[in-house]
C-alpha cells in the first residue's frame, strides 16, 4: 500500500500530517515506512528524530568526454536538447549541472569519445524511527535533478507495508514523480483562497493521473467555506480535518508531533487510514 | 531598474500576502508571479488580462503507431521510463512473434546489453507486434528515441505546457501565468516571465520589479534569482523554518545575491525567533523585521486585499519598516 500526502499550495501541513500518520499506525502495531519526497526542503527527520542507519550519495550520470578520441563532429551537441554539451572543432564544453542524463550524447557519439561518470545531486538517509521506517532525500544546493532523487528514495517501497511518501508542493515534474504509482492520494488543503486556489490545481493533476484521492483540512477554522464547499460540489470526500489551534502550532515550531501533544489525535489518523482503505475498496 | 524576489524555502510562510503588500506600497513597479506551480497572487490583485499568450517549455515525443515496427530501441534508450508498452498490446503476440523464449540471445550477449539483444533479435527477423508508446507525463524531450528509431516512426513535437499573461492591476501592471496541469519546464516559464517583467519596466520607465517565488531551492527558485538585486526570504520561527532558511540561504550565497530575512508569525516561538535570528547572523544575513502572527493575513486574503489596505493596526506599519529598509537598502 502507497499512500502520498501531497498539496498544491506549500506548508499546509503535508509532513505534519505524514508524519502523524506514520507514528500512528506504528504505535498501533502496524509495519510502516515514511518516505520523505520533499527532497528540497525535507523536514519529516525534525518530527521523527529518526536514528539514521545508512547515509548514500544520490548520483547521476553526466558526460565525460576523451578529447583524444574526438573527433569533432558535433553529433552530441546537435543532440542535446539542455545545451548542456557544446562541441566546437577542437573542444567540448560539457555543463554538467544543465544535463538530464538521457545518454543522448554517448549514443550518439561515432568514435567512443563520451563516457558516463557520477555526479551527486544529493543524498540519501534510511533509518529508524519509533517503529517507523524512515527514509529521505535531500537535494544538494544548487542542484536541480529533483526527480531523480525522488525516484532513488521510491526505490525503498516495500509492497507488503504500509508506505507513506511525503511529496513536494506544487503540480509539476517533482510532484509527478513522487505520487507516481500511488494507490491513494492525501491532498492536503487549508480554507482559505489560496488553499483553495492551490487544491483545485491539485485535484486537476492528481485527476490526470488516475488515482483515488481523498482532502484534508488543516488550520480548520482560519478562513472560510469554500473548500468545503468545492469538494462537496465535485465529490470529494473530506478524510480529515485539523483545527487551527495554537497550542498545535507552538508544538510543531518545536518539532512536537501532534499524536505527542494531543495522544487522542492517535485514534483520528487511524480513522483516516482505516476510512482510506475503505475508499479503496468501494472504488 | 531592480529585481526584488520574495522566496521563502518553506511554503505558507506568507511570501504572497507579503508580496502583495510591497505591491500596494510600491511607487513604481512591475509585479511578476513566478510561483507558477501555483500561482495566488492574482487572488489579491484581481488582474485584468491585457494579452494572453501561449507558453511552450519544448518538446516531446510521439510515436506514430502505424509505422512503429516493435523493436523496442526506444525503450532501451529512454532513462526516463517514458516508453510504455501499449497496454492493448496482446502480451502472447508481443515483441517476437515466433519467438521460443529460449533467450539463447539473451545469455549469449557477453555484455548484456538491452540495445545488442534487441538488434540481435531483429536481425534474425523477430522483432513483432508490440505498440510502443510514449508517457508525455514522464517525457523529458531529450530527442534521443527520435534519433535512434530505426524507421523514423517518433514526431518530435513542440507542446504548449501553459499561458501566460500580461495583465493590469490597481498597483501596476503584473506579469503571471497558469502552468498547465502536471507540466514541465516550470523554470522556463519563471526566466520567460521574468525577461517580459523587464521589457515592460524598461518601455514604461518602471525602477522595480517585486518577484513572488516559489517555495523549495530547486530549479523554478534557481530560475526567480538568477541575477536579480535583492532576495527577501519570508521565513517563521519553527524548526522546519530554521532549517529551510539556512538551504536556501545556502542557495542564494552560491549564487552572490544580496539577502535578508523577515520572520512572520514570529510570536508563535519567540525563542525560537531568536534561534532564528542568532542563525541568520551566523550566515551573514541581515533579519529586517519580525511579523506578529495576525488572522488579518487570512481575513484579507478573504476580501482579496492587499495587507495594508484592509488594516493599519501593527501588522500594517511593521510592514511599511520593512518596506522601508528594502528601499533603503536599494538606495
Amino acid at each position: 500500500m502507497i499512500i502520498s500526502v501531497a498539496s498544491g499550495k506549500g506548508g499546509t501541513g503535508k509532513t505534519t500530517i505524514s508524519t502523524n500518520l506514520a507514528m500512528s499506525l506504528a504505535i498501533a502495531g502496524q509495519q510502516v515506512q515514511y518516505l520523505d519526497c520533499d527532497a528540497e526542503e525535507p523536514n519529516g527527520h525534525i518530527f521523527l528524530k529518526p536514528n539514521i542507519e545508512t547515509t548514500e550519495d544520490v548520483t547521476v550520470g553526466v558526460p565525460e568526454v576523451d578529447l583524444k578520441k574526438c573527433t569533432g563532429c558535433g553529433k552530441c551537441g546537435q543532440l542535446c536538447q539542455y545545451c548542456a554539451i557544446i562541441s566546437s572543432q577542437n573542444d567540448v564544453l560539457v555543463f554538467e549541472n544543465l544535463c538530464h542524463s538521457c545518454g543522448g550524447c554517448i549514443a550518439i557519439c561515432p568514435s567512443g569519445a563520451i563516457t558516463e561518470k557520477q555526479r551527486k545531486i544529493g543524498t540519501a538517509q534510511f533509518g529508524k524511527s519509533n517503529g517507523v521506517y524512515f527514509g529521505r532525500g535531500k537535494l544538494d544546493i544548487g542542484a536541480i535533478q529533483t526527480p531523480a532523487l525522488i525516484r532513488h528514495i521510491k526505490k525503498q517501497i516495500q509492497e507488503d507495508i504500509i508506505n507513506i511518501i511525503d511529496a513536494p508542493p506544487g503540480t509539476s515534474c517533482p510532484v509527478i514523480t513522487a505520487v507516481k504509482g500511488s494507490d491513494f492520494v492525501l491532498l492536503v488543503t487549508e480554507p482559505t483562497p489560496f488553499g483553495l486556489n492551490d487544491l483545485e490545481l491539485a485535484v486537476g493533476m492528481i485527476r490526470q493521473l488516475k488515482i483515488p484521492f481523498a482532502v484534508a483540512i488543516n488550520r480548520n477554522g482560519i478562513g472560510d467555506d469554500s473548500v468545503i464547499n468545492y469538494c462537496k460540489k465535485e465529490n470529494i470526500e473530506v478524510l480529515l480535518q485539523i483545527p487551527d489551534d495554537r497550542k498545535i502550532a507552538e508544538n510543531y515550531s518545536r518539532g512536537v508531533m501532534i499524536v505527542e501533544a494531543i495522544p487522542d489525535y492517535r485514534q483520528k489518523f487511524l480513522k483516516l487510514y482505516e476510512d482510506i482503505q475503505k475508499l479503496r475498496k468501494n472504488l | 531598474m531592480k529585481e526584488l524576489v520574495i522566496i521563502s524555502g518553506k511554503g505558507g510562510t506568507g511570501k504572497t500576502s507579503i508580496a502583495a503588500a510591497f505591491a500596494s506600497l510600491a511607487q513604481n513597479s512591475v509585479i511578476a508571479d513566478c510561483d507558477v506551480d501555483a500561482a495566488d497572487l492574482h487572488l489579491v490583485l484581481s488582474p485584468t488580462i491585457r494579452k494572453r499568450s501561449d507558453f511552450s517549455g519544448g518538446k516531446k515525443a510521439f510515436i506514430h503507431t502505424d509505422k512503429c515496427i516493435g523493436c523496442g530501441v526506444c525503450l532501451s534508450h529512454c532513462r526516463f521510463g517514458a516508453v510504455v508498452q501499449d497496454d492493448n498490446a496482446d502480451e502472447t503476440a508481443s515483441g517476437l512473434k515466433d519467438c521460443e523464449n529460449c533467450e539463447h540471445c539473451k545469455r549469449s550477449c557477453s555484455v548484456r546489453d538491452r540495445t545488442l539483444i534487441r538488434e540481435m533479435q531483429q536481425s534474425m527477423g523477430l522483432a513483432g507486434s508490440t505498440i510502443f508508446r510514449i508517457d508525455s507525463f514522464a517525457c523529458q524531450g531529450c530527442k534521443v528515441c527520435v534519433e535512434f528509431c530505426p524507421v523514423n516512426a517518433i514526431d518530435f513535437r513542440l507542446v504548449v505546457n501553459g499561458e501566460w499573461f500580461i495583465s493590469d492591476t490597481r498597483f501596476g501592471p503584473m506579469v503571471h501565468a497558469k502552468l498547465g496541469i502536471a507540466e514541465e519546464n516550470s523554470g522556463k516559464l519563471v526566466t520567460l516571465i521574468r525577461k517580459e517583467a523587464k521589457k515592460i519596466a524598461e518601455e514604461q520607465n518602471k525602477d522595480l520589479i517585486i518577484i513572488d517565488g516559489s517555495p523549495g531551492i530547486g530549479c523554478p527558485v534557481i530560475a526567480s534569482i538568477t541575477g536579480a538585486d535583492l532576495v527577501l526570504v519570508v521565513t517563521e520561527p519553527t524548526l522546519s523554518g530554521k532549517h529551510d532558511l539556512e538551504r536556501v540561504a545556502k542557495l542564494t550565497s552560491n549564487f552572490k545575491i544580496k539577502t535578508l530575512v523577515c520572520i512572520n508569525k514570529a510570536d508563535i516561538n519567540p525563542e525560537m525567533s531568536g534561534i532564528i535570528e542568532q542563525q541568520a547572523a551566523e550566515l551573514g544575513l541581515k533579519v529586517i523585521g519580525k511579523i506578529p502572527y495576525d488572522e488579518a493575513f487570512t481575513k484579507a486574503q478573504l476580501m482579496k486585499a492587499a495587507l495594508i489596505e484592509y488594516t493599519d493596526c501593527e501588522i500594517a506599519e511593521k510592514i511599511k519598516t520593512i518596506w522601508q529598509k528594502i528601499l533603503y537598502e536599494f538606495a
